[in-house]
Formats: C-alpha cells, sequence, structure tokens
C-alpha cells in the first residue's frame, strides 16, 4: 500500500523536476504573480542575461503597493513611484507579459485578484515576489512568497530551487460566536505560536472550523501564515472551494472542468498523513482578537490587559516587548478597550474582499465615524469596488463619513501616499503592526473588519459585540 | 554573486527578537528600480531622527562599529515581508555574516543569494556572544566557512550549520540562475510530459 500522504506532499512531489542527492529541488510553478515593488531588479537581470520570460503564458502582473487610491485621472505625484509603475509597463510590454494596469476593470491587489478571477486553483504552485502569496494556499494550492533573485529565476526558467518544507497541522475546531471571524482565529493561533512558530514549515488547517468557512474567510486565514512564519498555509480543497470556483473566468470549462474537479477531489490529505508539527486550537470561546505590539504574535482578547514584558522567556524577547510597549506609548496592565483611534482602515490583501466590506457596512450603517477618526476604505480590487457599488455599500461608508477610495495596498504599507502621522493610531484590518508599517512613527492595532468598523463609529478602541446585539 | 570564504570582523551587537524586514528597510525605501541605492534606507527609522540627524545611540551609528562586518542579533531575524532590498541594503552597508538563534525563511534565502551568510547558533553559544561583544566590544570573530567554524579571540571556536549546496554557492560565489539553466532538457520534458499533456490540470 501506497504511504499515506498530505496535501502538500502530492502538490510538491507532482511538481518536482530533479531531485538530486545535497541540493535542493527543482520546483515546477504553474503560476508567476509579479508586482512593481519586487519585479525590476529581476527583469534587469533577466535583460543583462540576454533571455526571454520563458512562459509569459504562467505570468501575471498587476498595479498595486504604489497606486494612488485618490482620483486614478490624475497624475502621480511620487516620481519615484510613477518611475517604477512606468518600468513595469515596458517590462510587461517588452517581455509579452498580460499586466492589470492602474485603473484597468481587472486591476487590484495582486492576492485578491488572483483568486477572484479563478486563476489560483486546487493543486497547482503559485509564487510571487511577496510574503503574502501565502493567501491562495486558501484554494488547496501550494503558494507562497518568493525574493527578487527568485522573481528572476522563476521568470527566467519557470522552476525554482527549493528544499523541501516541513509540514505543520494546524488544527482548528469548534464554533465561532457571532461577532467573531476569521480574522480573530488567525490573530489567536499567531499570539498562541509567536511570529516565528511556522519558520520553515507549510501549514495546513484543519478541523470543524475550517471546514464551516467560506473561501474569502479561508483566505483571511492563509493570509497570515506568513506573520507565524509558515511560508504557505493551506486548506484542502473541498465543496466549498468546487463551488467558489465554478463559473469563474480563468477556472476550467466544460470537459476540462470535470477532469479538474476530479482531480481536486484527489488532492486532501489522506487518513494516517504524517505531519512534522501539529497545533490545535479550539474557537468557540474565542473573543475579538486585537494586536497590542510591534509584531503580529503580540495580540489579545480585546477584553484581556496588556501583557508585562518582565514575563518574557529571554532578555531579547524581554527586550523587543518593551520596545515595542514604548513605540506604541502603552503600559503593561493597562485595558486596550476604550483606548482613543485617529485612523480606521479597512482594506488589504487580509481584509479587502466584498465580504470584509458587507460585515463592516452592517456595522456603519446608519451610524457615523466619530468625528475625532479619519477612515479608509479601500476595496481589494475593481471587482470588489464594483460589486460593493453594486450593493450600496459605498453609500453606507460615504454616509458614515468614511472615504471610498480606488483599490490598492494603500496604508496596509503606506507607500502610495496614504499614511499615519507619527505617533498616530490606527486600528486596521491589514496583517501586519510592525513599527512605522503604516507610515513613519505611525502605531497600528489589528483586528476584523467588524471590530474596526465598530471602533471607527465609536471613535475608540470597541468591542463590536457590544454594539451589534 | 560575491563569494563568502573567511571573515575576520568585530561584532556588532543588536539584542532584539523578531527584526521584522520593514525595520530592516521601510517600504518608502523600496520605490528603488537598482539594487545599489537602496543602502540608504538600511535600519533608517532606527538609525535617524525625523529630521534626518542620525541617532548616536543605535548601534550602527556608533564609531567602534564603521567597518564591522558581523551582525549578532535576536531570534527570528528577517520576519515579515520577502523584499530582497533587506539583504542588498545589509551588504550594502558592510554586514556580510548575520548570528542569530533562528531566521525567516525567505530572509534567509535571499541572504543566500547575495554572499550574505546566516549563522545560526544555539541559545548558550548566543548568550556567550552577546557577553563577549558587550565585555570587549573590539573582540574580533573569525569566521571560516570552509570548515564551517567560528573563532574567539580566545581560540576557542564553535562549528555552525550550512547545507551543502549553500555553502558550495557561497565558496564559489555560484549563480543559482545558472544551475537551474543546466537542467533546461528535463524542464523542457516535464512540460511536455506533464504540463501540455494535462497531468496537472
Amino acid at each position: 500500500m501506497q504511504q499515506p500522504k498530505t496535501l502538500f506532499k502530492k502538490i510538491w512531489d507532482k511538481h518536482i523536476v530533479v531531485e538530486e542527492n545535497g541540493a535542493p529541488a527543482v520546483l515546477y510553478i504553474d503560476l508567476h504573480l509579479i508586482h512593481e515593488i519586487t519585479s525590476p531588479q529581476a527583469f534587469a537581470g533577466l535583460h543583462e542575461r540576454g533571455l526571454p520570460v520563458r512562459r509569459p503564458d504562467k505570468t501575471i502582473a498587476t498595479m498595486d503597493h504604489s497606486t494612488p487610491t485618490t482620483n486614478l485621472s490624475l497624475p502621480i505625484h511620487d516620481s519615484q513611484a510613477k518611475a517604477q509603475l512606468e518600468k513595469l509597463k515596458q517590462n510587461c510590454e517588452a517581455f509579452g507579459i498580460e499586466l492589470y494596469e492602474m485603473g484597468s476593470p481587472r486591476n487590484g491587489i495582486v492576492h485578491v485578484i488572483a483568486p477572484e478571477s479563478g486563476m489560483i486553483q486546487p493543486g497547482k504552485t503559485v509564487v510571487c515576489g511577496d510574503s503574502h502569496t501565502s493567501t491562495h494556499g486558501a484554494l488547496g494550492a501550494l503558494a507562497f512568497g518568493i525574493g527578487t533573485s527568485e522573481v528572476e529565476h522563476v521568470l527566467g526558467t519557470q522552476c525554482l530551487l527549493q528544499y523541501k518544507p516541513k509540514t505543520y497541522q494546524v488544527q482548528i475546531n469548534g464554533t465561532l460566536e457571532a461577532g467573531i471571524s476569521a480574522k480573530d482565529i488567525i490573530l489567536a493561533l499567531i499570539a498562541k505560536i509567536g511570529t516565528g512558530g511556522g519558520t520553515g514549515h507549510v501549514f495546513e488547517y484543519t478541523g470543524t472550523a475550517i471546514n464551516n468557512l467560506s473561501i474569502e474567510e479561508r483566505l483571511t486565514i492563509c493570509n497570515m501564515s506568513i506573520e507565524a512564519g509558515a511560508r504557505a498555509g493551506m486548506i484542502a480543497p473541498d465543496d466549498t472551494t468546487i463551488e467558489y470556483l465554478s463559473g469563474k473566468e480563468f477556472s476550467p470549462k466544460e470537459e476540462t472542468w470535470d477532469r479538474a474537479v476530479a482531480y481536486w477531489k484527489e488532492l486532501p490529505s489522506d487518513e494516517g498523513a504524517e505531519y512534522d508539527s501539529q497545533v490545535s486550537l479550539e474557537v468557540s470561546d474565542l473573543a475579538p482578537m486585537i494586536t497590542y505590539g510591534t509584531n503580529p504574535g503580540m495580540g489579545m482578547k480585546i477584553t484581556d490587559l496588556i501583557p508585562d514584558p518582565a514575563l518574557a522567556s529571554t532578555l531579547e524577547e524581554r527586550k523587543a516587548s518593551e520596545k515595542a510597549l514604548v513605540y506604541m506609548d502603552l503600559r503593561p496592565g493597562q485595558k486596550i478597550i476604550n483606548l482613543p483611534i485617529d485612523v480606521a482602515f479597512l482594506g488589504s490583501c487580509a481584509n479587502g474582499r466584498i465580504s470584509d466590506l458587507r460585515q463592516a457596512a452592517a456595522v456603519m450603517d446608519g451610524r457615523k465615524v466619530a468625528d475625532s477618526v479619519k477612515m479608509l476604505v479601500v476595496p481589494g480590487s475593481q471587482e470588489v469596488k464594483r460589486q460593493a457599488e453594486s450593493e450600496g455599500l459605498d453609500k453606507v461608508f460615504k454616509e458614515a463619513g468614511a472615504d471610498w477610495r480606488e483599490p490598492g495596498c494603500s496604508m496596509c504599507i503606506a507607500m502610495n501616499g496614504d499614511h499615519l502621522e507619527p505617533g498616530q493610531y490606527a486600528i486596521s484590518t491589514s496583517n501586519r503592526n510592525f513599527e512605522g508599517r503604516q507610515g513613519k512613527g505611525g502605531r497600528t492595532f489589528l483586528a476584523s473588519p467588524l471590530t474596526v468598523a465598530a471602533s471607527a463609529v465609536s471613535g475608540n478602541i470597541t468591542d463590536a459585540r457590544t454594539i451589534i446585539n | 554573486m560575491p563569494s563568502f570564504k573567511k571573515l575576520t570582523s568585530k561584532i556588532i551587537p543588536l539584542p532584539l527578537d523578531n527584526i521584522d524586514t520593514d525595520q530592516i528597510i521601510p517600504a518608502r525605501f523600496l520605490k528603488a528600480i537598482d539594487k545599489e541605492s537602496v543602502v540608504e534606507g538600511l535600519f533608517a527609522d532606527w538609525r535617524y531622527q525625523s529630521d534626518g540627524k542620525p541617532i548616536p545611540e543605535f548601534v550602527l551609528n556608533q564609531p567602534a562599529y564603521q567597518g564591522a562586518n558581523i551582525l549578532l542579533t535576536g531570534d527570528n531575524f528577517g520576519c515579515g515581508s520577502s523584499r530582497e532590498h533587506a539583504p542588498w541594503a545589509l551588504v550594502g552597508w558592510g554586514i556580510h555574516a548575520i548570528i542569530s538563534t533562528s531566521f525567516a525563511d525567505i530572509f534567509n534565502n535571499n541572504a543566500l543569494k547575495n554572499g550574505l551568510l546566516p549563522i545560526l547558533v544555539d541559545t548558550k553559544t548566543h548568550q556567550s556572544l552577546f557577553d563577549l561583544a558587550e565585555e570587549n566590544p573590539d573582540a574580533m570573530l573569525k569566521i571560516n566557512l570552509e570548515d564551517q567554524t567560528v573563532t574567539l579571540p580566545n581560540k576557542n571556536s564553535f562549528e555552525f550549520p550550512i547545507d551543502a549546496f549553500a555553502k558550495k554557492c557561497l565558496l564559489n560565489g555560484m549563480d543559482q540562475f545558472g544551475y537551474i539553466m543546466s537542467f533546461e532538457s528535463q524542464i523542457r520534458d516535464f512540460e511536455s510530459t506533464q504540463i501540455e499533456a494535462g497531468s496537472i490540470i
């Protein structure tokens, strides 16, 4: 009998071109996503070698990190950003790569447009010069972020050198109470295992709570796998996956669809398949989660008190925690609820999808953003924006006093002019609260769309359950 | 890629866990389209005040560490974004080896492609190196990649792990692109038997 295999191992084995002893495997890549920030030096390298892009048909480019979210018909003020966007356009033209340009109907954040258009399918290997490529594992693909040298490798050879990562089963069981979302699950996991807990591993999320999540919720979970140090996070394809992909632009059609579905059904991990590590998390008693520090592992229940760095197990950990609290201007033992905020950000590849906007809009309908708060709502893609506008969500946000913007990474990475001022506090649906991530000197609380919406209308950090019931 | 064989240098201590790539190089420095100019952004928000003046206490600004090449730092170094600008900036400043108890995966991969050696140590060795750097800031470490050893001023030494392929690439300054290209015929076979034949849908 064949050895039982994990989902990861099935996809890995099928994509090995060469595996020699003492060297990393040559792994074939089915889909290469690129954007303006991590590609220019890779194209320059390829150009120097005098080589073409091996498979432009397996490569898709978008503009997302430094694109403005205000009026797209105006010229871009930032000359460096403008030059970088123009470079991407020139490179795509020169190398024959399809580009979803800023403002075009298919443009958006790379990790939003690829799943929504059906490009990401179970069993595929997907890479991008972007750590949040882990997002796409939600559809049963093996997807991970790479550096620019590796972008050059994939452009030129459609392959990557990779050591086989270890596998890590993340069992998430239980039933979520009202007001608790996928973002709270993943923040709770990262708080439990730490930002380096998954290093060297690929996560496979399993368990009853995962089975009950929609694809958009699964995308939120897998998106933040990298924040626990895992390069990839995966969820086995099931009926929810198949239903999601049915009829999408890039999904297989007719007879190929039937063959694809049959193939996808073989992918889930076999009974008895072994993982290198395991962790389990019970989520029935989960509360909304929020971060208080400067990495996504510094998270806690919104109802808890800020932990004391003195409890850290090593000196370096204690120093990092103390530095984080100084940066955030918070104290051990302090309550986080009711702390005032200056900015509320709803968007990003973690939570910029239509279901995220719907949840926030449900809280904000008929309410006003507090006078002291500036709120930005940035849909993840033009498609999300169109859908939201067709449902009237834009009106809900605008009537509440929030800014309704054009799609892009925006204030998640603060490269496009949307940024915090030094010392400002933001509550944000994005995925990183590192020092200065949302603007030099800015301070970030990561939370779910519900918590962000509830806090925006209250003007301070609020448990959404207290206003939606 | 530059090769790495031996290195003798003072230790630059930066005793913090989980230093992320947004600290190593903040996002506003990622708009460059070359590799050379990104060094300006290295630890920019820890090195400079908002008016652009250097922060004298930050270790990279201290005169004693100018010209030093070995960074000693906390666990999970390089977590966060995949930006290869982080090793470009570190190497641009003169850091050629980093010692820690762990490195984030993507950072580790990126470092190895830029002649930057990540040296993994256990917590005891890690602590003794911090003690050494504090007691004697002029202490020199000798790194020998061929032997996979680090030698302390008292002539004691310890070994560090590195996989054979990464070691070969670093010792020879070997370009991994060329290595993948050497399998061109296997890649072509794979495409015709697996991809085009529809075995992978």
